[in-house]
C-alpha cells in the first residue's frame, strides 16, 4: 500500500505542485513566525542581562497600594539614601540615575527618531570617573550645565559629533547644548531605536526631576557578597514607598516581560499563520478529491483484487502524509529564511534589534512539521473516504459517475439551517449591547461554515448573474460561465479560500473606517479650539507650564486654557482631577449639560461626567470628598454635570484648586483660540513663539484627524500585510482548480481548437473562467465582511456613541478589484497550458 | 441529378477539387527514431463526392486526413484545401480556416456536455460569431432527425443520437469538405448505419464533400470512392465500393505484403 502510494505521489507531481505551495507557504508562515520571535526576543533577553552588568541590587520608589498614601506617585530617591546605600555593608559603590523625556532636533530641526521613545539620563561617574553604563567613544561625558552626549545611533542619525550644537527641549522651553561626547550602552531603549540624551547629574535633575532626586539607585556588591546579602543590608535603610530587588530578580522579571510582549505577537501572527493555513485545506481537498475522481477505475480495481475500504482510504492519506511533510520541510526551511528576512526588514525601519544568533528551536521544528502534515492529512481524509466507497464494479463500467445531486440537496438544507441561524445570531448580537461578543462570534463561526457549504448552491445564480457581461466575449465567455459550474463543489472550495481573506479584510476596513470617523467625529465635535498644543513621543508627556505662559502673552491668542491632570482619590476611588482654566474652557471645548453649566466651574465648584454622576447619585450641589496628589483631605461641590466622551471625562477643577497640589507641575495639553482661527499663518506664529520646538505638537481639527488617519492606516495595512498570505494561498487555489479543469477538459479543448476556436480564444475562455470563480469569491467575501463590519461596529457603537457605520466603497470596489486581478493572475499559467494543447493528442486520448 | 441541391455553393462543380494533397509527406522524429508516415501521398478529393481512406493500422490513414484537415503540420509537400495552401498559413489563418470551411466528425463525438443538442450544432459558427442559415440549419436537423431532441444535454443522448449531433454541427457550417475520422467505430452496427446513411445521403442531396477515414469494409461502402494506404503511400483505389469488393482489395494487399 505504501508502494502504491508513494508511486501516486511520484506520478502526480505537478498536480500536487499547488498544495504542497499552498502547505509550504502556511508552514513558512508558522515557522518564519516563530523563528522571528524567539530570535528577537533571545537578542533582547541578552541585550537586557547586558544592561545589568555592573548592578547588584536596584532600589525604586514604590508606591504602596492602599489609601493611607498620598494618591500621587511614590517620591523620588534623595541622595541621602544614595550615601546609605553606598556605605551599607557589603556594598561597593552606588550610583544614583535620573531619567526622563528628553527630545532632541536634527540639524534641520526636526525630531530624531520621532516614534520611538525618546529618553534622557545623567552621566554618574563613579570613582574612577566613569559611568559603567555608558561607554565613551567619542569627546567626553557631560559635567556642566549646558553640555550633552548622544548614544552614537542617535548622533549618526543627527549628523552631530563632538562640538556641535543641539536642540534639545525636556519639557517645553527649547535649550541650545553643547554636544561634547558619543557613546555606547546596552540599555533597552536605544537597542530598540529609541534616543539617549545623557546630561550631568545635577542638571538631569533640574530638567527631569527634582534637585538632589533619583529615579534610581544600583548598588554594586563588594567582592564575596551575594546580591542576596546586599539586598536585605539595603532593606534596612530603605525609606517607606521604596523597595529594593537584586538584579538577578529584575533581569528575570525584564525577560518574563520580554517573552510576554513576544508571545502576544507571536499569538497575533500566528493567527494570520493559521488563516492561511485554513485557506490551504480548500487547496487541499480539491486537489485529492480530483486525484480520487480520476483514479475511480484503479481504486476500484484495488477493492476488486481484494483491498479493504480502509486500505483505500489509507493509501490516499498516506499520499497526503508524504505530501505534507515534503511541504512542511520545504516549509520550515523557508520559514527560517522569512524570520531572518524579518529580522532586516526591522532593522530597516529603524528599530535596531539587538544582534544575536538566528535561533531556530526545537519545537519550531516539530511545531511546523507536525502543522503541515496535520492540516494535510486531515484534509484528505474526506476525500480518502469518498475514495473507499467506490463500488468494485466501477473497475469494469468506463464511465464515470456523475456527482449525485442528492448529495446537494442533503448539502443545501444543512447549510441553509447554519446560515440562517449564524445569521440570526450574529444579528441578534449585535441588539445586545457589550453582552453580545459572544453570540456574535458564535454566530459569525456558525454562518461562514453554513455559507462554505452553501457556496455549491450559490454558485449558479450567482455566476448565471454574470452571464450579460460574459455575453460579450461570445462563445468563449459562454463556455467560461458554464464551465465555472460544472463542477460546483470544486468553484465552491476555490472561492470559498479567496472569500475567507476578502471577508477578513473587507470586515476590517469597514470597521476601521467606521472607528476612525467616529474617533474623528467625537474630535471634531468635542473641540471648539483651533489649536492643541501638547508634547510629541510616545505617551503624555509632561509639558512645562512655561509654554501656556509664552502663548496667552501672544495678543492673537484669544481664549487659552492649560489642561493638568492629577492623581487623586475621589470619593474613596483612585481617579484623576482635570485641571482647566475655567474662564477659556467654554470656549474651548465643546460638551453637553444635562445639569448646570461651565459658568459654575471655579473654586471648589467642579465639574463632573453623568457616569461619575450616576455612580455616586450626585447632582448639582452635592459634595464630594477628595484625597488631593499630595495627601490632603478637601471638599468639592458639584456645579454641574456634564455627559462625558472619550476625550473629556471624569473631575473636572479649577487649574488654581488643583496645583498647589502637584508635585510637579506640568500640562498634558494646552488648548487655545487664535484670531482669524487655524490659519497657517497663526500656526507659524505659534510655533515661532516656542522657538522651533521639535518636541512640542501644534495641532488643528484637521492635523488631529489626520494624526487619527495615519494611525488607522498603519494598523491597516499591517492587517493587509500579514491577510497578504491568505489571499496568496488563494490565489494558488484558482491556479490549481484552472490547472484541473484545463487537464480534464483537454478533449473539450482538442476538439474546440479543432472546429475552429483559435488559441485567444481558449485562452479567453480559461482566463474568463478564472475571473468568473474569482470573483464569485471576492462578492462573498465583500457580502460577509459588510455583514460583519456592520455587527461588530453595532458592538463598538455602545462604547463609542459617535460611531457611524462608513461603507468603503472605494476600497471594496479597489477588493473587488483585487479579486479580478488575482483571477487573471491564476489564469496566466493554465490559460497559456491550455492553448499550447496538441489537439490530435487531446482529441484521441481516451 | 436533375436539380441542383439546396445549399450547396453555386460556385462548386462537381468536378472540381475541394481538397487536394501533392508530394505530401509527414515524419516523426529524427534519425534512428525516424517513421515516415506519409511518403510523398498525392491525391485529391472532388466536390460533393464521397471518399473512403483504408489501410490497415499505421499505414498512415490518419495522419493523411490530420494533414489534409490542418490539424497537423505537414513534413514536405503541398496541402490544399479549395484554392488556399495550408502550409502557408500560421496557427490564426489556420483556425479560422478549420473552423469556415472545413467540418469535422470524430469517433468519439467530442460534444460538449455543457451545451444542449442545438448549441453543439452551431458551436462553429458560435465561435466565429456568424449567425446560422436558420433554413439550412432547419433542413439539417430534420435530416438527421435529431427535431425533437434539440434541447437535450448529450449525456441525455444515446450514442447514435450523439454521433448524429456531430454530424450535424459538421453540416451545418457549410463547409467545403467535412473530415470523418472513423465516425463509426464507437457505434453499434444499427446506429453506424444510420450515421453512414446521412453522410451519403447530405453527399447525394446536399452536394457536400465528405472525407472519411475507416477500416471498417462496410462503412467504406457507403461511399463513391476508397482509397487504400499502405506504409505511408497510396496503392489503390476503387470507385463505387461495395463491401464485398473492398474486402477483396484488402485481401488482395494483405496477401501481397506476406508474399512480398
Amino acid at each position: 500500500m505504501l508502494r502504491t502510494a508513494l508511486r501516486n505521489v511520484l506520478a502526480h507531481k505537478a498536480r500536487l505542485l499547488m498544495t504542497v505551495l499552498a502547505v509550504m507557504l502556511g508552514v513558512a508562515f508558522v515557522a518564519g513566525t516563530l523563528v522571528f520571535t524567539n530570535t528577537i526576543s533571545d537578542a533582547y533577553q541578552k541585550s537586557s542581562q547586558k544592561g545589568f552588568q555592573g548592578v547588584d541590587v536596584a532600589i525604586t520608589p514604590d508606591k504602596k497600594d492602599d489609601d493611607s498614601a498620598n494618591p500621587g506617585d511614590a517620591p523620588r530617591l534623595s541622595q541621602q539614601l544614595l550615601d546609605q546605600a553606598s556605605k551599607v555593608p557589603g556594598a561597593d559603590s552606588a550610583y544614583g540615575v535620573v531619567q526622563g523625556y528628553s527630545a532632541l532636533a536634527d540639524k534641520k530641526g526636526d525630531l530624531i527618531g520621532g516614534g520611538f521613545s525618546n529618553r534622557g539620563g545623567n552621566y554618574y561617574p563613579g570613582a574612577d570617573g566613569k559611568d559603567a553604563r555608558y561607554t565613551m567613544t567619542e569627546g567626553r561625558a557631560p559635567k556642566a550645565t549646558g553640555e550633552v552626549a548622544l548614544d552614537s545611533r542617535t548622533a549618526e542619525r543627527g549628523h552631530y559629533k563632538a562640538g556641535d550644537s543641539i536642540r534639545v527641549s525636556v519639557n517645553g522651553p527649547v535649550r541650545t547644548e553643547k554636544v561634547v561626547g558619543v557613546f555606547t550602552t546596552d540599555d533597552g531603549n536605544v537597542a530598540a531605536g529609541g534616543t539617549l540624551a545623557l546630561y550631568d547629574t545635577a542638571t538631569a535633575q533640574r530638567l527631569m526631576g527634582k534637585p538632589g532626586q533619583f529615579d534610581e539607585i544600583d548598588v554594586k556588591a563588594a567582592a564575596g557578597t551575594s546580591q542576596a546579602t546586599l539586598k536585605s543590608s539595603i532593606d534596612k535603610v530603605l525609606p517607606e514607598q521604596a523597595k529594593a530587588d537584586t538584579a538577578k530578580k529584575l533581569a528575570k522579571d525584564q525577560a518574563k516581560a520580554i517573552e510576554d510582549g513576544m508571545s502576544s505577537l507571536q499569538t497575533a501572527m500566528l493567527v494570520f499563520a493559521g488563516i492561511a493555513l485554513f485557506v490551504g485545506i480548500f487547496i487541499i481537498v480539491n486537489t485529492f478529491s480530483m486525484l480520487v475522481a480520476q483514479r475511480t477505475r484503479e481504486l476500484a480495481l484495488m477493492r476488486a483484487v481484494g483491498a479493504t475500504r480502509r486500505q483505500v482510504t489509507r493509501s490516499v492519506l498516506i499520499e497526503a502524509t508524504v505530501v505534507g511533510a515534503i511541504a512542511a520541510v520545504v516549509g520550515l526551511i523557508a520559514g527560517v529564511g522569512i524570520g531572518a528576512a524579518l529580522r532586516s526588514v526591522l532593522n530597516s525601519t529603524g528599530a535596531k534589534v539587538p544582534d544575536g544568533p538566528l535561533v531556530v528551536a526545537p519545537t519550531t521544528v516539530l511545531v511546523s512539521v507536525l502543522v503541515g502534515v496535520v492540516v494535510t492529512v486531515l484534509s484528505a481524509w474526506l476525500p480518502g473516504r469518498r475514495a473507499a466507497k467506490i463500488p468494485p464494479v466501477a473497475a469494469m463500467n468506463s464511465v464515470h459517475s456523475a456527482p449525485s445531486t442528492r448529495g446537494l440537496v442533503v448539502r443545501n438544507t444543512i447549510g441553509a439551517i447554519l446560515a440562517a441561524g449564524g445569521t440570526a445570531l450574529v444579528v441578534a448580537g449585535a441588539g445586545m449591547g457589550s453582552d453580545g461578543q459572544g453570540p456574535m462570534s458564535f454566530g459569525a463561526v456558525v454562518l461562514v461554515i453554513g455559507v462554505f457549504v452553501l457556496t455549491p448552491l450559490l454558485s449558479r445564480p450567482l455566476i448565471a448573474a454574470a452571464s450579460p457581461v460574459l455575453r460579450i466575449f461570445g462563445m468563449p465567455g459562454k463556455l467560461a460561465r458554464q464551465n465555472a459550474v460544472r463542477n460546483p463543489r470544486r468553484t465552491a472550495a476555490t472561492a470559498s479560500a479567496l472569500m475567507v481573506g476578502l471577508t477578513l479584510i473587507t470586515g476590517m476596513t469597514v470597521i476601521a473606517g467606521s472607528m476612525q470617523k467616529g474617533i474623528d467625529k467625537m474630535a471634531a465635535d468635542g473641540l471648539k479650539s483651533d489649536y492643541v498644543v501638547s508634547m510629541g513621543g510616545t505617551g503624555g508627556m509632561p509639558l512645562s507650564p512655561e509654554v501656556s505662559k509664552t502663548l496667552a502673552k501672544l495678543p492673537d491668542v484669544t481664549s487659552i486654557s492649560a489642561l493638568r491632570s492629577s492623581p487623586a482619590r475621589v470619593a474613596g476611588d483612585s481617579d484623576s482631577l482635570t485641571g482647566v482654566d475655567p474662564k477659556a474652557i467654554k470656549d474651548l471645548v465643546n460638551v453637553d449639560f444635562t445639569e448646570g453649566s461651565f459658568a459654575a466651574l471655579g473654586g471648589t465648584k467642579a465639574l463632573i461626567d453623568d457616569k461619575i454622576a450616576d455612580e455616586h447619585h450626585w447632582k448639582v450641589g452635592s459634595t464630594i470628598p477628595v484625597t488631593y496628589e499630595d495627601g490632603r483631605s478637601g471638599k468639592l461641590t458639584v456645579g454641574g454635570v456634564f455627559e462625558g466622551n472619550q476625550m473629556i471625562r471624569g473631575v473636572m477643577v479649577d487649574n488654581a484648586t488643583v496645583t498647589p497640589h502637584m508635585a510637579t507641575v506640568a500640562d498634558f495639553q494646552v488648548m487655545l483660540k487664535t484670531k482669524g482661527g487655524a490659519t497657517e499663518n497663526n500656526k507659524d506664529l505659534l510655533k515661532k513663539t516656542l522657538g522651533e520646538n521639535p518636541a512640542i505638537k501644534i495641532q488643528n481639527k484637521q492635523d488631529t484627524s489626520d494624526e487619527i488617519a495615519s494611525a488607522f492606516t498603519l494598523m491597516l495595512n499591517m492587517l493587509y500585510g500579514l491577510l497578504a498570505m491568505a489571499v496568496i494561498v488563494a490565489v494558488l487555489g484558482v491556479i490549481n482548480t484552472l490547472a484541473m479543469s484545463v487537464f480534464e477538459r483537454s478533449k473539450e479543448i482538442g476538439m474546440l481548437r479543432a472546429i475552429g476556436l483559435d488559441r485567444g480564444g481558449v485562452k479567453r475562455m480559461v482566463r474568463l473562467e478564472s475571473l468568473v470563480i474569482s470573483l464569485f469569491g471576492g462578492v462573498l467575501g465583500l457580502g460577509l465582511g459588510v455583514f460583519f463590519g456592520w455587527a461588530v461596529g453595532e458592538l463598538i457603537a455602545t462604547e463609542l456613541p459617535s460611531y457611524e457605520l462608513v461603507l468603503p466603497w472605494a476600497r471594496m470596489g479597489l477588493f473587488l478589484l483585487m479579486a479580478a486581478f488575482v483571477g487573471a493572475i491564476a489564469a496566466l499559467w493554465p490559460a497559456r497550458r491550455a492553448s499550447k494543447l496538441n489537439m490530435l493528442a487531446a482529441i484521441k486520448a481516451e | 441529378m436533375t436539380t441542383m441541391p439546396l445549399g450547396v455553393k453555386t460556385t462548386a462543380h462537381s468536378t472540381g477539387a475541394a481538397a487536394r494533397a501533392t508530394d505530401l509527406s509527414k515524419v516523426y522524429g529524427e534519425g534512428e527514431t525516424q517513421v515516415i508516415a506519409l511518403d510523398s501521398v498525392s491525391v485529391e478529393f472532388r466536390q460533393a463526392e464521397f471518399t473512403a481512406i483504408m489501410g490497415p493500422s499505421g499505414s498512415g490513414k490518419s495522419t493523411l486526413m490530420h494533414c489534409m484537415a490542418g490539424l497537423d503540420t505537414i513534413s514536405n509537400g503541398s496541402a490544399r484545401i479549395g484554392d488556399v495552401e495550408l502550409t502557408t498559413l500560421k496557427d490564426k489563418k489556420l483556425t479560422q480556416l478549420r473552423r469556415d470551411k472545413i467540418g469535422f466528425i470524430f469517433q468519439a463525438f467530442n460534444l460538449l456536455p455543457t451545451l444542449n443538442a442545438l448549441e453543439n450544432i452551431t458551436l462553429p459558427m458560435d465561435i466565429a460569431g456568424r449567425k446560422a442559415d436558420q433554413a439550412w440549419l432547419d433542413q439539417v436537423v430534420a435530416t438527421v432527425g435529431l427535431a425533437g431532441r434539440l434541447k437535450h444535454r448529450p449525456n441525455q443522448l444515446s450514442g447514435g443520437q450523439q454521433q448524429r449531433v456531430a454530424v450535424a454541427r459538421a453540416l451545418a457550417g457549410q463547409p467545403e469538405i467535412i473530415f470523418a475520422d472513423e465516425p463509426t467505430g464507437n457505434l453499434d452496427s444499427r446506429s453506424g448505419a444510420e450515421v453512414l446513411g446521412f453522410l451519403r445521403n447530405s453527399v447525394r442531396e446536399l452536394g457536400q464533400t465528405i472525407v472519411m477515414v475507416t477500416h471498417d469494409p462496410v462503412a467504406a461502402a457507403y461511399s463513391d470512392r476508397v482509397v487504400f494506404l499502405a506504409d505511408g503511400r497510396i496503392v489503390d483505389e476503387l470507385r463505387n465500393p461495395t463491401a464485398d469488393s473492398v474486402l477483396d482489395r484488402m485481401k488482395r494487399f494483405d496477401a501481397k505484403g506476406r508474399t512480398s
